[in-house]
């Protein structure tokens, strides 16, 4: 483990930019040399995270989206030929909406001046992961980000994780739309037509697993299933229900199990859809969500295995706050553990793609060619393996096939991006006091300005946070 | 891989990027002079994420209890439309497994129809930890037990190991350097860059070692690529690694492709005898299907893997093992939205030409309401771990000691299964 030691001021201003921000823009590190940690806590506000520029489509535009999608294939189906080309281009439009989502928050990721900002926010955005695992999620990621998540970053943690539980994006994801109360009305109602309905457990348990207390608090498969029982009627507006409101958040009251449910030792009584409210207010209040929520953090902008000193001190200020997000970011500013000289993260994907934009000053390229690029890396855009999100082990983004994907990239990025950049005045301006002489002098023995760019693209410092 | 006779400066440089890959061949051929047999031996192990259902993978379609516990996603019973192709009186297997069906008729697969970690919380991830790091409770190991278990094989270099993906799955990360590959790669290696950045990532312990063994698959796969493109079987070209450059959801001659790749940098000279291959998508929670549907399409995938693998390993196929896990399997009911929740055993395959012919591996504890899980799984009766110890120990000579404490950590009361490998 790391010791806790001060450090110089030029040090502390790299590590601002790189470690705790997206990767320093020309002129960004010199701007911290007052103090670096006053001009990131200033980046925290109640209203939340900043939105991707440009008018984003809800979640409600995107069914409504989808739906016509699916009537026109329906209205093609009917006439013998479901592969017609309007239904195709309904398609096309439908994907691209995804890419669009994805490539306005790379924008904001690769300009912003409050990167700290941004970077709590994908943060949280990957803690409460949905995944492009299907159409109707591959569209609603994007708004599920927008609605859900970049408003609440700053404010109590409760609210971001009804916000999440509750969203269609969510609650299609993990299969809660669909979940029925085995002893509800709606169940008995499907059970007289011959259909089997009933429990889904898949959302409930992954609150407790991931977004809330953690394994480590000790719940059992009693507990997940009293907790889905509890959940059930969180659902959304089907299209035949009200063509109008398809989509939103809805409490299907009949599908609703009803009775008193007992989760973790604690008992809760029935009360519609503000049983499972109360449950994840009880989450939201545990210690055990404090310690979980601190451990990811510091892994996320510290280590992969952080000082359990830094751990203890986040947990602190969010049991102290009663889960102020915002307070909990100022801990992570104030924490020396969070100024170790030694970059121990290694950058994903993203981070690496976003941090060479931001280097350059080269706007990121369309998302025909940057997802290929990305998914290459091993981090499909919106496309995490699982609802635990993308890895934050340095091993898992350094097999020897990803570090030859990222060179290639490099090199066909710095050719394309040189123009008049000195790569070696581009070194200091991203790297600032982490520059080291060896990669420094490297890159000033390049053949040409492009490998040199490279070089620095590829040099363990800027791989590193 | 030669080295360069003549000195120029091009040449020079990719010869000192081939040496790492020069000097391990030597070690391998001096070591296979003495150890011939084991050497030879190839392991492949596939982990299915998400939790791949069992009772669809190998439908126990003459367990009484099978069609009604399983409802609309019940398989039909052998000879019917759609039905499970036959393996014994109770057990078939889904009927887009067909490649794998075929082996099983020739004795070169079998199943463990009721497997299970150790773990029985039902969490994807602590059982994917689990049953990676071979480790019997959940942050038990840093490392993954594929990994320590070539480390147990001899000295590094002696016994090469693979992944494939672009991400390096936990059961091949540890002290072993394992190489990985995926499509899509194109390195030109006469470029200053990589040999520029091998000297820059000298004292870099993630990097250095990561981008050596990069370039050295890179090079063998271009290799692998060349040889199947002049082949009749694979008949690809040079197209192929633009086919393959999206590999986990694409269907059946993309995964065939991927299984032929594999096999390819498998036999190279210098090949590697040891493989890792992840493949996700199998937490089938709604609208799972039967004989067609959501789980058939990634089971097809699987299964157009394998016959790619097989078929591209040739006569090396007589000295493989590949054996298929996932962390758990799923509930035995059906729930309330045409799908299966998380559950605890499973089904593995092991297939290979190396396999000794035989019925199921491990006791079948049926689906009577009485012997279902915590009254909702297939009950575990044999531990993952115990099928791993019997493969490595018979097909890869791995010795108990070291599987007991090395590989399997505190697993001594866990007896390897025998009689697997000829």
């Amino acid at each position: 483990m790391q010791t806790v030691m001060m450090i110089n001021a030029d040090l502390m201003n790299a590590i601002a930019a790189t470690r705790l921000g997206l990767g320093a823009k020309p002129g960004e590190i010199a701007s911290y040399r007052d103090n670096p940690q006053e001009q990131l806590l200033s980046q925290i506000r109640d209203g939340g995270a900043d939105q991707p520029a440009g008018r984003q489509p809800t979640s409600v535009d995107r069914f409504i989206a989808l739906r016509d999608y699916q009537q026109q294939q329906q209205v093609a189906k009917a006439a013998g030929d479901a592969k017609t080309d309007p239904v195709k281009a309904a398609f096309r439009l439908l994907r691209d909406d995804t890419g669009v989502d994805f490539m306005a928050r790379v924008r904001l990721a690769a300009t912003t001046d409050a990167a700290f900002r941004e970077r709590w926010t994908l943060f949280w955005a990957n803690h409460f992961t949905v995944s492009a695992n299907r159409l109707i999620t591959a569209t609603l990621v994007g708004p599920f980000e927008q609605e859900a998540i970049r408003p609440n970053v700053f404010g109590r943690f409760e609210d971001l994780l009804a916000a999440s539980s509750s969203h269609p994006a969510m609650l299609l994801y993990l299969d809660q739309a669909q979940s029925i109360g085995p002893g509800s009305p709606a169940a008995k109602y499907q059970a007289r037509g011959g259909k089997h309905a009933g429990l889904n457990e898949n959302l409930a348990r992954e609150i407790l697993e991931l977004h809330s207390v953690g394994l480590e608090a000790g719940y059992t498969q009693a507990d997940v299933t009293e907790f889905a029982r509890a959940m059930t009627g969180w659902s959304i507006v089907g299209a035949r229900e009200s063509p109008d409101r398809e989509g939103r958040f809805f409490f299907r009251a009949v599908a609703h199990e009803p009775g008193v449910r007992e989760i973790m030792g604690r008992r809760y009584a029935d009360g519609g859809q503000e049983q499972a409210r109360a449950v994840i207010k009880t989450l939201a209040a545990s210690p055990h969500t404090a310690h979980h929520l601190a451990t990811g953090i510091a892994q996320h902008f510290v280590a992969d295995d952080p000082p359990p000193t830094l751990v203890d001190k986040l947990a602190g200020a969010y049991l102290a706050s009663d889960g102020q997000l915002g307070l909990v970011a100022h801990a992570l500013i104030m924490a020396p553990e969070t100024w170790a000289p030694a970059a121990m993260k290694f950058k994903t994907p993203y981070e690496f793609l976003v941090s060479s934009w931001r280097a350059t000053g080269v706007e990121p390229q369309e998302i025909s060619t940057i997802a290929p690029v990305l998914t290459a890396m091993g981090q499909k855009p919106f496309s995490a393996p699982s609802p635990k999100g993308w890895a934050e082990e340095g091993p898992a983004w350094c097999a020897p096939d990803a570090v030859i994907k990222r060179m290639t990239w490099s090199e066909a990025f710095a050719a394309g991006a040189v123009a008049d950049h000195d790569p070696v005045v581009l070194a200091r301006a991203s790297l600032g006091a982490r520059l080291t002489p060896l990669t420094a002098q490297t890159i000033a023995r390049a053949e040409t300005r492009a490998e040199g760019l490279a070089v620095l693209l590829m040099s363990p410092e800027f791989q590193r946070r | 891989m030669s080295q360069p006779s003549n000195p120029s400066r091009r040449q020079a440089l990719a010869g000192a990027l081939g040496m790492g890959v020069t000097v391990e061949l030597f070690a391998a051929r001096a070591i296979a002079d003495v150890d011939a047999g084991v050497a030879r031996r190839k392991l492949v192990v596939i982990v299915c994420r998400g939790g791949l259902d069992g009772l669809s993978l190998s439908p126990p379609v003459g367990d009484p209890d099978y069609a009604s516990l399983r409802g609309s996603i019940a398989l039909p019973g052998f000879d019917q439309p759609g039905g499970a192709l036959k393996l014994d009186h109770t057990f078939g297997l889904h009927p887009t497994l067909t490649s794998i069906h075929d082996l099983a008729i020739k004795g070169q697969a079998r199943i463990a129809p009721a497997v299970a970690t150790p773990d029985r919380l039902r969490s994807h991830f602590e059982a994917q930890d689990v049953l990676e790091t071979g480790a019997p409770t959940v942050y038990g190991s840093a490392s993954g037990w594929l990994n320590r278990a070539v480390e147990a094989m001899g000295p590094p270099g002696k016994v090469g190991a693979i992944s494939v993906g672009a991400t390096a799955p936990l059961i091949l990360r540890g002290r072993i350097k394992a190489a990985s590959w995926s499509p899509g790669g194109g390195v030109q290696i006469d470029h200053r860059l990589p040999a520029i950045l091998q000297d820059l990532y000298a004292h870099d312990p993630l990097l250095g070692p990561a981008l050596a063994s990069g370039l050295a698959t890179e090079a063998m796969a271009k290799a692998a690529v060349a040889d199947m493109a002049a082949g009749p079987a694979m008949g690809g070209g040079p197209s192929m690694a633009l086919a393959m450059a999206a590999a986990p959801r694409q269907g059946r001659p993309q995964a065939r492709k991927l299984g032929a790749t594999l096999a390819g940098l498998m036999t190279q000279p210098d090949g590697k005898q040891v493989a890792a291959v992840s493949l996700e998508g199998f937490d089938t929670h709604a609208n799972q299907g039967a004989a067609q549907g959501q789980l058939a399409a990634r089971l097809t995938y699987v299964d157009a893997f394998l016959e790619g693998l097989s078929s591209g390993l040739g006569d090396a196929w007589r000295d493989t093992v590949v054996v298929t896990a996932t962390e758990f399997g799923r509930t035995a009911r059906i729930n309330g939205t045409g799908g299966t929740d998380h559950g605890t055993a499973s089904t593995a395959v092991v297939l290979g030409g190396a396999l000794k012919p035989g019925g199921i591996i491990g006791d079948w504890p049926t689906l009577a309401a009485s012997a279902l899980f915590e009254n909702r799984d297939t009950a575990p009766t044999l531990d993952m771990r115990a099928l791993f110890k019997g493969l490595l120990r018979e097909h890869l000579g791995v010795d108990r000691a070291k599987l007991d404490t090395l590989v399997f950590p505190d697993s001594g009361d866990v007896r390897p299964v025998q009689n697997l490998v000829v």
